[in-house]
């Protein structure tokens, strides 16, 4: 097993991953927000922003799908010795990690049931970069109006369609993430 | 490696997470009830176990937290919480809703108007504003997926017809977004607005019954009501006999032997710190 492997989790798991989740919770609740994540070492090509989203949410109970270039030797084995998440296909994962292209098409996933539509999946994007610019963006947790760089508009506009069913999405870059849910309107 | 052994805010990692992932998608579907598997938790069910476990999943060590029952942050109920987490998550506690970043209620919600940096955490004993209607989840499940509402409104309707008005006066159903009726927890129906368009994050957690939900910020959520019976926000008609406020819901207190009674603010941080900038009842000593 390669030494990289066995490092870049939490140091201090509790007090990081309640960190995290704060970041993670507070982009969720406030679609187009930015918010600053760390804790995780992960190997290339991950993201630590994405390294400290799985170690919160990722475990023996989360089916995990890696797209593209994140499914690599290096990435899997991190992420089993770390989360212990068993890997997936999109059709039956609760969480999905890669760049945008790897994940389309977005109708493979889960969007939940009319009955239990928390039985989605949440998309893990690694985008090149976060800004606070782009698309506008409604709805609940955004005050009058949010902007943020989308890699797209109508994949998300379909997603929002969908509500109470969709995915969420959270995109991470670098040390830094964003969120948006299936409830926000996307202009 | 995960840490299973460590035991900050006293929940385990893994269950942390469970809760952590429900409190998302509860964000994501406001008003929706998400599902979790409940923790036992050192405190009997109707200490807010619901709410301590959504507490002990967005606790961290940095938080100033406040815990009120019934606006009062002194019972029992509240201390213990309180004390609770100060002991498994190391955070520093107040009684001062503007000071507080984590605010974990019992049926009500602070008079200070909350802000940003804040997360309201409410004790759920029923989540499922159905129930009463139709006892089988399975149905009130259906009903909801389907927005099958009516029989909610017809029951108000009744309340109209029997009394002239509204007679339910606690746990007031709400519409989040025009979408999911929810059950805003035993919170009086003077609360209600406060649900609204709320600067800060709202999470609801029932422990007996296992259930998450959410508002985010800024959502928007209206009290079922009528044309010809639109709802109000009601409190008893007094101001406060000890701070004088005309503003604040009211309870009213016994306070001699002779059966004398008085009208003072269920909020005791916002009656206090009136009390400390001079405003005075007729009852203040
Ligand atoms: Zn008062």
């Amino acid at each position: 097993m390669q030494t990289q492997t066995l490092e870049g989790g939490f140091t201090a798991p509790a007090e990081q991953a309640a960190h995290a989740f704060r970041s993670v919770m507070e982009a969720m609740a406030r679609p187009g927000t930015i918010h600053d994540i760390a804790g995780a070492e992960p190997p290339a090509p991950l993201s630590r922003a994405a390294g400290a989203v799985l170690l919160t949410l990722c475990d023996t109970d989360t089916p995990l799908y890696l797209a593209g270039a994140l499914d690599c030797e290096a990435v899997r084995a991190w992420v089993s010795f770390h989360t212990g998440a068993p890997l997936t296909g999109p059709q039956s994962c609760m969480f999905a990690l890669g760049n945008w292209d790897a994940l389309a098409p977005l109708d493979a996933y889960p969007v939940g049931t009319s009955e239990y539509p928390d039985r989605s999946a949440t998309l893990i994007v690694e985008t090149p970069e976060l800004a606070a610019e782009g698309v506008t963006l409604k709805g609940p947790g955004i005050k009058d109006s949010a902007a943020l760089s989308l890699p797209e508009t109508a994949a998300f506009q379909a997603n929002a369609a969908l509500f109470p069913l969709g995915l969420d999405f959270i995109f991470t870059s670098g040390a830094r993430i964003a969120a948006l849910p299936r409830s926000t309107e996307v202009l | 490696m995960t840490g299973d052994s460590y035991n900050f805010a006293y929940l385990d990692e893994q269950t942390k997470r469970m809760i952590r992932r429900a409190i998302l998608k509860g964000l994501a579907v406001p008003g929706y009830q998400v599902p979790f598997a409940s923790r036992e938790m050192p405190m009997p069910y109707g200490w807010g176990t619901g709410g301590v476990q959504v507490s002990a999943a967005v606790l961290t060590p940095e938080d100033r937290f406040k815990v009120i029952d019934q606006g009062a942050d002194d019972t029992t109920n509240a201390v213990s919480i309180r004390s609770f987490f100060q002991r498994t998550a190391g955070v520093e506690t107040t009684t001062a809703t503007e000071e507080a970043t984590v605010i974990q209620t019992r049926h009500r919600i602070p008079e200070a108007p909350l802000g940003e940096g804040q997360i309201l955490v409410y004790q759920v004993p029923i989540p499922e504003p159905l129930r009463f209607l139709e006892p089988r989840e399975s149905e009130t499940r259906k009903m909801h997926s389907l927005e099958e509402y009516g029989l909610m409104h017809v029951k108000l309707y009744e309340d109209i017809s029997r009394h002239g008005h509204i007679a339910t006066s606690y746990a007031y159903p709400v519409k989040v977004e025009a979408r999911y009726v929810m059950d805003p927890s035993p919170i009086p129906k003077f609360d209600n607005p406060k649900l609204n368009d709320c600067p800060a994050i709202q999470l609801f957690g029932a422990g007996r019954e296992q259930r998450i939900y959410a508002l985010p910020p800024y959502t928007r959520v209206t009290s079922l009501d009528f044309e010809d019976h639109p709802f109000e926000a009601t409190k008893a008609d007094h101001p406060c006999g000890l701070c004088g406020a005309g503003d604040s819901y009211l309870d009213e207190v016994i306070v001699d032997d002779a059966g004398g009674r008085m009208f003072v603010c269920s909020d005791t941080d916002y009656c206090e710190s009136r009390q400390r900038q001079s405003h005075r009842g007729k009852d203040a000593a």
